[in-house]
């Protein structure tokens, strides 16, 4: 790297992110290690854990058969005796093999004992549609996971975000679901070599505004931050505010944002119908409805399967043009 | 009988059985009494399995039970007071109300949990036992389940991971003849579950469960095998419920008759046990009948306790939930 460079800002992309947060958790807790399917000799099929082999053996990046509820499982049943499982789930489609050892298990294990399990096991998870990989490879089921009391849930938009969480959650007490974005793997942020931490429960106001509000989540934050630079051209001042933690919910800078702008729309990549979207319009409207001077507007994907052909995908995945088209049809313009 | 066996362990061994069988006896009554909501389901016939295997435990060593765990926490060191405040749905419970029958657990005993879905343990279980691999300890993990849960896939990844790994795992099918109401000859085309362990690489081993030294003697290879680092087992213990599958007794229920139930009573393992253990000069009648005495105080006391604890409060509904305050 030139001299030049050196004093410039450090930009990553997200997938290298992913890895020095995860380099970095291993080096920080000795009982944390990595399980998953192709975590170790791949390095992941999305390349996130290129090189950790090498670095860290066997004993703590470890390959498992393609057993879902056997993986885990051990993440469960390690973090509940002494270890600090970070478990690899490829697809977050693949969740429906090992529902009840998250929704059953996994979140209710501390309740259930009241209080008398502590369970730190981080789970990374890839969602998103974008590559033409059909139905089973492509879901966004953050709202899933954000109804289940016991598990916390975040999704980073950035590669900033990406690191900062993986950390947060690596170091949190308690179940944490980081859902990461395959289309977001090459995009680049500026990314501090040093360990940090992202908040849990903490959203993100990217743009600052203060005619329309956009709650956006995961990969759509992009597309929100585009939408906001057409409106801009339009007269309309959009503030963006990143979600970034499901679970918990940030409702506070939520109404704050509310309170300014009067006006909101939220997106998600998930389907529309039941969609967490419907959770903050509701929160909304719970705390702070007198500043509201429009019906909250929802953009997210149709209620169908993700399609696979490109000319179908195109038109499933919520884009800025439609946040531009849902904004104008608020603001009747 | 085993050579080396000290008459305490003989005792003790003794005395566990008896103390699930009165503890699920009384839980029964005070079901059938509604005074325990909820539902029970209950361990009275199978009381050798969970003797047997945890007389080779020690509380650093990890177990999963199942929905019929009150046995395996009474083997694992349970103390009936907050067993039954648990059942109770009291806050001096065990789990201060919130997990009952189906979740008793205590972590400082190694209990991972009964737990209320079928299949639910080994997947845990098997982590624990990875966990103890990875923090290079000498506990084992051991994970009870029935023939039922025997068909979940969540076993056959858990055993399939444990014998990759080596594992220090024992996998305990508790093979009580149903899966729920449906017969084993009904719900797999095994004979032995044991027979399932050839396809995963470990041995399986198939022993009388209504014999205590017979599950004793097996539990102890099994767990030695696990602790030495030669991996998993998995051990079938032929049992059987003497009650239905939830509760005491259940109405109309025509999935067995009285003439089978009889059949197995007749060879109780408690019964049985207490036959040699006279005839060995073991145990006296006197010495039995102070046994059984201290039980039905350890329930007195027991159920006095729970009846007298307060139940949770609504400020203790949202405890628990997360792990409040600094992480690692």
């Amino acid at each position: 790297m030139s001299e030049a460079l050196k004093d410039g800002p450090r930009m990553l992309p997200y997938v290298s992110a992913i890895t020095e947060g995860v380099r970095q958790v291993l080096e920080e807790q000795d009982n944390a290690f990595v399980a998953g399917e192709d975590v170790g000799q791949a390095g992941s099929v999305f390349g996130y854990y290129q090189g950790l082999l090498a670095e860290f053996g066997d004993r703590r990046i470890v390959d498992t058969p393609i057993s879902e509820k056997g993986i885990i499982g051990l993440g469960v049943g390690a973090a509940a005796t002494g270890c600090r499982p970070i478990i690899d789930i490829m697809f977050m489609d693949f969740l429906g093999e090992c529902m009840d050892e998250v929704a059953n298990q996994m979140a209710k294990m501390r309740f259930m004992f009241g209080g008398g399990a502590t369970l730190p096991v981080t789970v990374l998870t890839m969602a998103g549609a974008g590559m033409n990989l059909a139905a089973q490879h492509s879901q966004s089921w953050e709202a899933f996971l954000a109804h289940l009391p016991g598990v916390k849930v975040l999704m980073p938009s950035n590669a900033y975000d990406a690191k900062g969480m993986i950390i947060a959650a690596a170091r949190d007490d308690n179940p944490v679901f980081v859902v990461m974005n395959k289309m977001s793997l090459a995009m680049q942020a500026e990314v501090p070599a040093e360990m940090y931490e992202v908040p849990i429960g903490k959203a993100a106001v990217v743009r600052e505004g203060s005619a329309f509000s956009i709650f956006a989540m995961g990969r759509m934050v992009h597309e929100a931050l585009a939408a906001a630079k057409t409106l801009e051209s339009l007269g309309v001042d959009c503030e963006v505010v990143d979600v970034r933690s499901i679970q918990p919910f940030d409702s506070e800078t939520a109404v704050a944002s509310i309170k300014k702008t009067h006006r909101a729309l939220v997106v998600h990549e998930a389907v529309r119908f039941g969609g967490f979207g419907g959770e903050i319009v509701a929160q909304l409207q719970e705390e702070a409805f007198d500043y509201l001077d429009a019906p909250i507007a929802r953009v997210g994907a149709p209620f169908s399967p993700v399609p696979y052909s490109p000319a179908l995908e195109k038109l499933y995945i919520p884009n800025a043009e439609r946040i531009v088209a849902e904004v104008k049809k608020v603001l009747g313009i | 009988m085993a050579k080396n066996i000290t008459n305490k362990t003989l005792i003790d061994l003794h005395s566990c059985m008896v103390r699930i069988r009165r503890f699920e006896e009384e839980a029964g009554k005070l079901m059938e009494d509604g005074k325990i909501p909820g539902a029970l389901h209950l361990y009275v016939g199978q009381e050798a399995v969970a003797a047997g295997v945890m007389a080779h435990l020690s509380n650093k060593d990890q177990i999963t039970s199942t929905h019929r765990g009150h046995g395996h926490v009474i083997a694992k060191g349970g103390q009936f007071a907050p067993m039954f405040a648990e059942l109770y749905g009291k806050s001096t419970g065990y789990c201060k109300g919130k997990g009952g029958s189906m979740h008793i657990s205590n972590m400082a005993l190694g209990i991972l949990g009964a737990n209320g879905i079928v299949g639910g343990g080994p997947p845990i279980a098997m982590g624990a036992a990875f966990s103890n691999k990875f923090r290079k300890t000498k506990q084992v993990a051991v994970t009870f389940f029935g023939d039922g849960a025997s068909n979940e896939g969540s076993f056959h990844e858990a055993a399939n991971m444990a014998a990759l790994y080596q594992l220090p795992c024992v996998f305990v099918c508790e093979n009580n003849g149903f899966g729920e109401y449906t017969r084993q000859t009904n719900h797999q085309a095994v004979t032995d579950v044991a027979d399932r362990a050839a396809g995963y690489g470990m041995p399986g081993v198939v022993v009388d469960g209504m014999d205590v030294m017979a599950v004793y003697e097996a539990a102890e290879a099994a767990i030695k095998r696990a602790r030495a680092g030669d991996g998993p087992t998995l051990l079938e213990c032929k049992t059987y419920r003497y009650y239905d599958h939830v509760g005491v007794r259940g109405m109309g229920l025509t999935y067995r008759t009285d003439e089978e139930v009889d059949a197995w009573k007749q060879r109780d393992a408690i019964n049985s046990f207490e036959t040699l253990l006279v005839k060995q000069g073991v145990l006296t009648a006197k010495k039995i009948e102070n046994v059984y005495a201290r039980a039905n105080d350890e329930i007195k006391e027991g159920v006095a306790f729970a009846e007298s604890s307060p139940f949770p409060t609504a400020e203790d509904l949202l405890e628990d939930v997360y792990f409040v305050g600094a992480g690692s």
